[in-house]
């Protein structure tokens, strides 16, 4: 079979649907294909959510015991607190769960990236959108596990309606700001291939000012002020305290806005690093 | 536009990290890092017309891939100049993205643990494909690939040539005008490969589209390209129609000579090569196969003959081992 070289005029280009419209098909069809893959792995998800628990569990039980043997609360905040605290913890910290800056290193160095590359999106919107999929499964997972520990521990949960709103808006606006915090991260791994040592550091920094290892007003005053302009805690400690805290309105509009700024800073950064990143990228692998 | 694909003084270096093996050397590198810079592609050119079908061969490391990659958008040259449809590849614009694919025979692109029709459902979004023209482009590709129970099972369960179809599916239900096929048959059975290769042909004949293939087998590329490019440490070595290929490279042709007597010597016409019975296969320099013909016929009692150029495998195999004869 020999194969003549066809007509000179190229073939009509296929249609395109209008770009917005499209962006949301792209986010729609890429969370219908998270969701379908995480059933398929349920019990995995399972298990994975429930070692998720131990970490708060740990806090939750260190700070009771300090609360109640310091006559009921730590610094002005009570048993019922840290219980309330540290189980909204473990679905804020699911929900900060993203296409991590260790994986860049594997998509880079494994040849995953040419699929990306090759497609007419930036792989942004499909981590943004992957991630965000997985998440409406975390949280279906996360309602039985709540309804257990609150069984246990007996929180002092007592919300407004605006605090919950609040809340629903800030843990996607954390999830949002943690992913663009460690997409510009994982731009590291085209300058180097050993970006662990980093992202350890950024880790512990994150650890430490953001109130996952313990709520920022038990942290030492010098700390909460550096803190206060970081983006840190704005994943983690703000969408916590908006639901189990006593904020004002005004507090909380005000720290979904550090949300935003923060979000446009990240977003701004990976675009400025991925420009150059891009440009190094030696494709390795098929 | 007269090119579908256009590549001047194309370049690529790669700044490799060098060091002898053993701890002392290893410790060295620590304080100064040695490295080499690897011309994976000098200084190559050539264009190809819409429509063309073009086999790209040369040996592993050659600079096929590295090409391909650079023509695809995935690597950023280091000199020279490369159109594909009139965008510049490295600058990676949608419109660009939209009407090209690379097809790498090792690699999966879809989604590992769900069926296939619904990574080619994330493939319409991704490539914005509006329902009413993506329902028919799929129905029509996985038709003509004899795909219609595959698509249905997860990807992980299946085996390489039926991944092979649902990838190549999901390469084109966005009807790129260029492919960029990099050994789209590797690892696949023989029936694989023939199917494959007339999918190819068919793809190209009825959407007039541009196809750049490499492949290690010869099969692909007779079946399918009229013209080659061959590539060896970076550098093109023959570019025109693959029936000149042997003519350019070797200096001898192929005498096949069927005898009524099979036990006559035929050493003194020529390199016997191979023989089967009656039947002797003759290596013979080509500017003496005419006379060697001749005296064959009025010496022997022959009762078939034929001169051709060496197996296109052979002629591939010494075009690698050599530089091109100046």
């Amino acid at each position: 079979m020999s194969v003549q070289p066809t007509a000179i005029e190229l073939p009509a280009e296929l249609r395109e649907s209008g770009r917005l419209r499209s962006l949301v098909a792209l986010y729609l069809a890429t969370m219908r294909m998270a969701i379908q893959e995480q059933f398929q792995y349920r019990a995995a998800n399972y298990f994975y959510m429930l070692g998720m628990v131990a970490e708060p569990v740990i806090y939750l039980v260190v700070w009771t015991t300090i609360a109640e043997q310091q006559g009921g609360s730590v610094q002005g905040l009570s048993a019922g607190y840290f219980a309330a605290y540290y189980i909204v913890w473990t679905l804020v910290r699911n929900m900060n769960i993203v296409f991590g800056a260790p994986y860049w290193e594997h998509r880079i160095r494994e040849g995953e990236l040419n699929k990306d590359l090759l497609r007419p999106v930036l792989p942004l919107h499909y981590d943004i959108a992957y991630f965000a999929g997985w998440k409406f499964v975390v949280i279906l997972f996360w309602i039985p596990l709540a309804v257990g520990l609150s069984l246990v521990f007996d929180p002092t949960l007592d919300p407004r309606a605006f605090e919950i709103v609040v809340f629903a808006v800030a843990i996607w606006g954390a999830y949002l700001l943690r992913t663009m915090l460690q997409e510009s991260l994982g731009m590291l791994c085209f300058w180097t291939t050993r970006g662990a040592a980093i992202f350890d550091l950024y880790m512990t920094t994150e650890l430490l000012l953001s109130g996952r290892l313990v709520p920022l007003p038990l942290m030492p005053d010098w700390v909460q002020d550096i803190a206060q302009f970081l983006p840190f805690q704005y994943a983690f400690f703000f969408p916590i305290e908006s639901l189990v805290g006593d904020l004002s309105n005004a507090e909380l509009l005000r720290g979904l806005a550090a949300q935003i700024l923060w979000i446009l800073i990240g977003l701004a950064i990976f675009r400025f690093l991925w420009r150059r990143a891009i440009k190094r990228y030696s494709a390795v692998g098929g | 536009m007269d090119h579908a694909v256009h590549v001047a003084e194309l370049r690529k270096t790669f700044d490799v990290p060098e060091r002898e093996a053993g701890l002392r050397a290893s410790a060295k590198s620590l304080i100064r890092r040695r490295t080499t810079e690897v011309k994976a592609v000098d200084a190559i050119s050539f264009d190809i017309a819409p429509g063309e079908v073009v086999g790209f061969l040369g040996p592993n490391g050659a600079g096929k891939t590295t090409t391909l990659k650079m023509l695809s958008g995935l690597l950023y040259p280091t000199d020279g100049d490369a159109t594909v449809l009139g965008h510049v590849p490295s600058k990676r614009e949608r419109d660009f993205l939209r009407r090209i694919t690379l097809v790498m025979g090792n690699r999966n692109q879809l989604q590992w643990d769900l069926p296939a029709l619904d990574s080619y459902e994330l493939n319409r979004a991704i490539y914005r494909i509006p329902r009413e023209d993506f329902v028919p482009t799929r129905d029509e590709l996985i038709e003509l690939l004899d795909v219609e129970d595959i698509v249905r099972k997860p990807v992980r369960q299946l085996s390489l040539g039926e991944r092979m179809k649902v990838e190549i599916i999901g390469s084109l239900l966005h009807r790129p005008q260029v492919l960029f096929l990099d050994e789209p048959t590797i690892g696949l059975d023989v029936t694989m490969q023939k199917r494959i290769r007339s999918f190819v042909a068919d793809y190209n004949q009825r959407h007039g589209a541009t196809v750049l293939l490499t492949s290690h087998y010869m099969a692909d590329v007779e079946a399918l390209c009229q013209r080659v490019i061959v590539i060896h440490h970076g550098r093109i070595l023959f570019d025109g129609r693959l029936a000149e290929l042997a003519s350019t490279f070797t200096a001898h042709k192929t005498i096949e000579v069927a005898l009524e007597n099979g036990a006559a010597d035929l050493s003194a016409y020529g390199e016997i090569t191979y023989r089967d019975g009656d039947v002797v296969t003759l290596r013979v320099p080509k500017v003496e196969t005419a006379r060697v013909t001749a005296r064959l016929l009025a010496e022997q009692e022959v009762l078939d003959l034929n001169v051709e150029d060496p197996p296109i495998e052979d002629v591939i195999e010494l075009v690698f081992a050599q530089e091109r004869p100046e």
